[in-house]
């Protein structure tokens, strides 16, 4: 693997939010290249999820300092959705359900606002039920999912999926999964990883928010970081997703928020 | 008589010029009700003795009721006596036959609001009869119906020519003295549809009427009636528009629908009448009484509501099923945006053996707006093996709006089901910034959201008024988040 070609995707300097007055993030530093994998591990509360949400443009919490570079692009000048257009996707930790709207039509309303960004056509109905099919059926999901609503009475694992399928269609530059493998059976955590490394490589940077080496062993990280009290506290190869299944996080763990 | 009719001709002379509203010359009656009102309204429409006498009665009985404070409305008190209750276009005895007849500045309104009257009547093939102010004055498709035996026509033509349906109709659904509203209407109404579907015919079209506010100041009492008789069936479409004006109007129109055994009647309404600007200033205040009652055996009442417009909303289509095995149904959709207040619901009344009805209400309310669900179901001792179901769901946009739910119900025959579900969200939080951050704007996400918040009320509307009220609903709600 090697590291170095890619090109800078993401860049975060110091980066430090708060959420209703508190602290979270603080002082975060990561880089990101095209074409690689990342893990992000760290105990609950450390703020892993946080960052998710700051990249992501989540109005309730605040920047205080540092920057976000988005394949060039100050990240966080740019609105939720106009992140999402540059190819920024967000696999949520808990996808909520939209009654009564349908899946395939958000997910075409997404790539056609995407697609607009981007001075490209519009996708017809056709060429975007052609598209959807073939990635349904690479995620294994039955078609009766493209008339249902979002995410409506899914269970955890089937909005999990979708999430994978909406990443699949979307083709996002940058796609940071928060605990996409939390909830999972082993059969449906190995459909997910497939998923995900069917878009690993080429320009496509991604980042997986998880607690459990498990999803590690079917999609290999290129580097892991562990996350501890608002910060990256300590960075490796895979290796260090083994060492810490075996020795917990107590010995990265710095000055854990509260 | 002769002298006082002279003054109502001499009062009716009167000629109104309003800044924006249409320079038809509108005969009024001055602002004020009492005894002569009354009677002048019923002598210029030419009406039998056996209606004034009702809406006399009505009257007398009005001047005894007080005007309802429950509902969770707020406004400044109405009065009645600066109101005026008459206004007819110009020389009703050569009212147009045609549409070639009918005068072209009005034509023109309908098209400013987007009503292409004659052009969609013929395409759609819907008989429209258009209300304007008060007078119909164009009335379409007739021969159509006429040969089917439906009687579809203004309430007005409907006393002059079947007298004897309207004196055993009128009033045996919503009694004149039912509620301060009603009562009201029933004194001073003014016109409004009737439709009678003779037993065993399928009215063959879609009955639409587009009802209109146009001269200033005018109360509209509107009255309708539809009777489906055994074996008949009917879909009636009511929509409404309104100009801009900033003086609140008072609309306290009454429905009335007879089902007799085996019937069936669909009605479905597309409210839109002006809501009042973003401070809630001016805006209409809408109170009616919408009341079917499942009279045969079999019968099936079905209302559909998609309520956007009007500055205060006071409405409660309704249910009495009194037939065995009679079905009333209720789906709605009420949004109050801005200064909105809107106090709707329904009532399921079952009187006979394995009755059912269903309510599925959906309340929207965004901006400084209070949206109240009120509905009852009764379940009387009579009414063995009666079944309700109720579904209401409130979406909230917004920090300062908000949404009551006051669901009444009285069950006193033990063997009856009721079941009710009830939820409220918020849009704005979760679902909107998920689709955020698929790329969707938040004008398309929150218009997304809606109607999927809506959509089991929507399927229960007619194919192009589902489709309307889509429309209407981004319209209301636009900016309302974001």
């Amino acid at each position: 693997m090697n590291l170095n070609t890619g090109k800078q995707v993401l860049t975060i300097s110091n980066l430090c939010a708060t959420v209703a007055g508190k602290d979270i993030l603080k002082g975060v530093d990561l880089e990101i290249r095209a074409g690689e994998v990342h893990a992000i591990m760290g105990p609950n509360g450390s703020g892993k999820s946080t960052l998710a949400q700051v990249l992501a443009g989540r109005e309730d919490y605040e920047v205080t300092a540092g920057s976000v570079s988005f394949d060039g692009v100050d990240m966080l000048a740019l609105r939720p959705e106009e992140r999402a257009r540059a190819g920024f996707f967000l696999g949520f930790q808990y996808p909520v359900e939209i009654p009564g709207v349908n899946n395939a039509y958000l997910l075409k309303a997404a790539l056609n606002a995407k697609r607009k960004a981007a001075n490209l056509p519009e996708v017809d109905a056709y060429e975007f039920l052609a598209l959807i099919k073939a990635k349904m059926k690479f995620m294994q999901m039955d078609e009766s999912f493209l008339s249902r609503g979002v995410n409506e009475g899914f269970s955890g694992g089937e909005k999990k999926r979708n999430e994978i399928l909406q990443m699949l269609i979307l083709e996002p530059k940058l796609a940071v999964l928060d605990e996409t493998d939390s909830g999972l059976d082993i059969d449906a955590l190995k459909v997910v990883a497939a998923g995900v490394n069917s878009l690993r490589g080429g320009e496509h940077a991604i980042i997986l928010i998880t607690h459990y080496q498990r999803l590690l062993d079917y999609i290999e990280p290129d580097r892991v970081h562990v996350f501890a009290g608002g910060r990256i506290q300590k960075s490796g190869d895979k290796s260090l997703a083994l060492e810490l299944e075996d020795r917990g996080y107590d010995w990265v763990r710095g000055d854990r928020v509260a | 008589m002769s002298s006082k009719s002279q003054d109502v001709e001499a009062l009716l002379s009167q000629k109104y010029r309003h800044g924006f509203v249409t320079d038809i010359e509108s005969d009024s009656l001055p602002p004020g009700l009492d005894e002569g009102v009354v009677t002048a309204i019923s002598r210029i429409k030419q009406e039998p003795q056996f209606l004034l006498d009702w809406r006399l009665k009505a009257f007398r009985h009005w001047l005894t009721m007080r005007e309802p404070a429950w509902a969770t409305v707020r406004y400044t008190p109405i009065d009645y006596q600066d109101i005026s209750y008459y206004s007819a276009p110009r020389a009703p005895a050569d009212a147009p036959k045609s549409l070639e007849e009918v005068d072209p500045k009005l034509l023109a309104t309908y098209e400013k609001l987007g009503i292409p009257l004659h052009e969609r009547a013929r395409l759609a093939g819907v008989a429209v009869d258009a209300v304007f102010d008060s007078v119909s004055v164009a009335t379409t498709f007739k021969e159509k119906l006429a040969k089917a035996g439906v009687i579809f026509c203004s309430f007005s033509e409907a006393v002059r020519n079947h007298p004897e349906l309207i004196e055993r109709y009128l009033g045996t659904v919503v009694p004149a003295g039912d509620n301060f509203f009603a009562a009201l209407n029933s004194a001073v109404f003014s016109d409004g549809s009737f439709v009678y579907v003779p037993a065993g015919v399928r009215c063959p079209m879609e009955l639409s009427t587009y009802f209109r506010i146009n001269a200033a100041k005018t109360g509209q009492f509107e009255r309708t009636l539809i009777i489906a008789a055994e074996g008949a069936s009917v879909s009636y479409l009511e929509g409404c528009t309104a100009p801009m004006r900033d003086e609140n109007q008072l609309h306290a129109a009454v429905v009335e629908l007879v089902a007799l055994d085996d019937a069936k009647i669909k009605y479905s309404t597309v409210q839109n009448w002006y809501p009042g600007d973003e401070n809630g200033v001016g805006g209409i205040f809408n109170f009616v009484t919408k009341r079917g009652e499942c009279r045969g055996r079999n019968s099936k009442i079905s209302w559909t509501q998609v309520e956007t417009g009007s500055a205060i909303t006071w409405k409660y289509p309704s249910c009495v099923l009194k037939g065995e095995n009679s079905v009333g149904e209720f789906y709605s959709v009420a949004v109050a945006n801005n200064h909105q207040q809107a106090d709707t619901g329904t009532k399921m009344i079952h009187i006979g053996r394995n009755t059912k009805s269903t309510i599925v209400a959906k309340g929207i309310s965004a901006g400084h707006a209070s949206n109240t669900y009120r509905g009852q179901v009764k379940i009387l001792p009579s009414a063995s093996g009666a079944r309700n179901f109720t579904q209401c769901d409130s979406l909230l946009m917004g920090k300062l709006c908000s949404a009551h739910t006051f669901p009444y119900v009285e069950v006193r025959n033990p063997g009856a089901v009721v079941e009710h579900e009830a939820s409220t969200s918020k849009i704005g939080e979760d679902q909107l910034f998920y689709c955020l951050q698929r790329g969707v704007s938040a004008e398309d996400a929150v218009n997304m959201i809606v109607s999927g918040f809506c959509k089991s009320v929507f399927k229960e509307l007619p194919m192009e008024f589902a489709v309307e009220a889509q429309n209407l609903l981004s319209v209301s709600l636009e900016g309302a988040v974001g």
